[in-house]
């Protein structure tokens, strides 16, 4: 009788183990999906740039024939980025490398007044400004996301559940901008 | 960011619980003003009332809103700016479906957001504020009204606003009824039922001059509260708070009046498009909150760390008030983000915003845009479609195309 009462406890409490590991364990899933879901995000924006980089260069070119350097540069960071297979971080450096050689395609515009007066062009710069934005915004919810599994998976007592079923930390999608850590040069 | 959305959706009930047993209170009343023992009556028409209103405004409040507002929904084509900006903000802060865009051709600038849920959400500016606004700021307004649509705010607010215009219309009737009508029935039947029956008809009267009043303060005090929340939540989508307390300070700055709005949708947009400009409001009267005070809440987050946490202390800051805005449940939940300090470069004058603007009023007015060889671009009323016309510059004729181009 009395022992049939502490087993009945026992079989309570293991059913509620139980039912909190199932639901830690599905916490975990939700967190890995939202994390793969922003990768795709940003993987949209990243193929919307491969796409719209090939009409630039042969709108530039039109105006700016002397350039050759910089649109070999341009079209030599695409190729790269677009072949990475491997880790974020790589392709965080790929995409990184691409994003400097576009700048210095834009700052060339400067030096003409009539292609930054073609509305082709305009739209364009609007289009890649744009998709810009939509990476950095993209890589924004990427990282809180991968921040919050990150989080669960290391932190008690979700971690023991990680562990058991192989969950892995995210790694983070890191931009780096050289001029924001070198001091500005000033030159008279 | 659920946290937040769940002690929203807490707060928001318990409002919507009040509101209805106003509503129901106030039925009850003016059914016992108009016949005695007709309380129950008064309860069931309230009933009915409510929930047809608030079946309308389910299935076609945005459209009635979007309509009184005079909104033209618009494409990324009329206006890639604006579209790719709420693109922007759709992945910011990882709403899956983007809302439709709308513009509303009035000079004062201003917006606001409506719909039911997250995928059936509506964002509305006025060709004013496109004109207005640099990209950055126009980023924060826009921020902030897909914070509205995030939060769950529309539909509340739209609830709610369902609520108190049921509450307004019935004691409406009840007071006009008894002003003009009522008069001859009230003598006879209070003489009936003596002491306890003029009591009950007194307190009803009472109620139903005052339940309108209380509603609709109500009403303002939650409408306060979620502006705040979304600064808050504009602020960590654009990183950049100094965006939305630009966009502010213009749009406040502004003495355009904004003709299309109405004391029902009022409450909706950014800023109070019926504020009066010498800004002799009371304080409870306020459908939002001061717009200096949102502005130097933003500002005093500029350049530092992001979070609701440091938007909460702030508010306490300038505010001087101990109760914050943000609920509980969600300041330890959000991380804290890094800022952006410098603003996006924006190479378009303020012609070239006004021209990208109306060119973007006139392909919604079917307009042709014809391109001469001589660099003019003539803009063609669609009564001229199908005709040539002669190039005013250089003679050149230019065919209109036929409609359903």
């Amino acid at each position: 009788m009395f022992g049939g009462f502490f087993f009945l406890i026992f079989l309570g409490l293991m059913a509620a183990v139980v039912v909190w590991v199932i639901g830690l364990y599905n916490g975990l899933v939700r967190l890995k999906n939202g994390v793969e879901n922003a990768w795709s995000q940003i993987d949209v924006q990243l193929k919307r740039r491969y796409d719209l980089i090939p009409n630039l260069v042969e709108t530039v070119k039109g105006y700016a024939k002397h350039e050759r350097e910089t649109f070999d540069a341009v079209v030599k960071a695409r190729q790269q980025a677009i072949n990475i297979t491997g880790s974020v971080a790589d392709q965080a450096k790929a995409e990184n490398m691409l994003t400097q050689t576009l700048r210095s395609l834009f700052a060339l515009a400067e030096a003409y007044p009539d292609l930054k007066a073609n509305q082709n062009f305009l739209a364009l710069q609007e289009e890649l400004a744009s998709t810009e934005n939509k990476i950095s915004f993209s890589r924004q919810f990427y990282n809180d996301s991968a921040l919050k599994l990150n989080n669960k998976v290391e932190m008690f007592p979700s971690n023991i559940v990680a562990n058991m079923f192989n969950f892995a930390k995210a790694e983070f999608f890191e931009i780096e901008e050289p001029e924001a850590r070198e001091a500005p040069k000033v030159s008279f | 960011m659920f946290e937040l959305i769940r002690a929203n959706n807490r707060r928001a009930a318990v409002l919507v619980a009040a509101m209805a047993a106003l509503l129901f209170v106030t039925g009850y009343a003016v059914g016992e003003v108009l016949a005695p023992g007709g309380g129950l009556l008064g309860t069931a028409v309230a009933l009915v009332v409510w929930l047809g209103m608030t079946a309308t405004s389910w299935f076609a409040g945005d459209k009635i809103v979007l309509g009184l507002s005079r909104a033209r929904k618009i494409e990324k084509k009329d206006h890639p700016v604006l579209w790719n900006v709420v693109e922007e903000m759709c992945v910011a802060s990882g709403l899956a479906k983007m809302p439709d865009v709308y513009i509303i051709d009035e000079d004062a600038p201003n917006a606001f957001a409506t719909g039911r849920d997250k995928d059936h959400a509506a964002v509305a500016v006025t060709a004013g504020l496109l004109e207005t606004l640099t990209r950055d700021e126009l980023q924060g307004v826009v921020a902030h009204e897909l914070a509205h649509v995030n939060n769950r705010d529309v539909l509340y607010m739209t609830l709610v606003g369902v609520m108190l215009g049921s509450i307004v219309v019935l004691a409406d009737v009840g007071t006009r009824v008894l002003w003009y009508g009522g008069g001859r029935r009230r003598t006879s039947s209070s003489s009936d039922r003596g002491g306890s029956g003029a009591l009950i008809a007194v307190v009803a009267i009472v109620l139903m001059i005052a339940a309108p009043i209380v509603a609709q303060l109500m009403y303002f005090a939650i409408s306060r509260r979620r502006e705040y929340l979304a600064d808050a939540c504009g602020a960590v989508y654009t990183r950049y708070p100094e965006g939305l307390a630009g966009a502010l300070e213009k749009i406040a700055g502004s003495t355009t009046p904004l003709h299309v709005a109405t004391r029902a949708t009022a409450p909706m947009y950014i800023v109070n498009p019926l504020r009066s400009l010498k800004g002799g409001m009371s304080a409870l009267a306020r459908t939002h909150p001061p717009t200096e005070e949102r502005v130097r809440i933003l500002r005093s987050l500029a350049g530092g760390p992001l979070s609701m946490q440091r938007y909460e202390s702030a508010f306490r800051q300038v505010t001087g008030r101990a109760v914050g805005v943000v609920p509980a449940g969600s300041l330890a939940a959000l991380e804290e983000v890094a800022a952006r300090r410098e603003p996006t470069p924006d190479s378009r004058s303020r012609t070239e915003r006004v021209r990208e603007t109306t060119d973007a009023l006139w392909q919604l007015q079917r307009f042709a845009f014809l391109a001469c060889a001589c660099g003019t671009t003539l803009k063609v009323p669609p009564v001229y479609r199908g005709r040539t016309i002669p190039c005013p510059h250089c003679d050149t004729p230019l065919t209109s195309p036929a409609a359903g181009d």
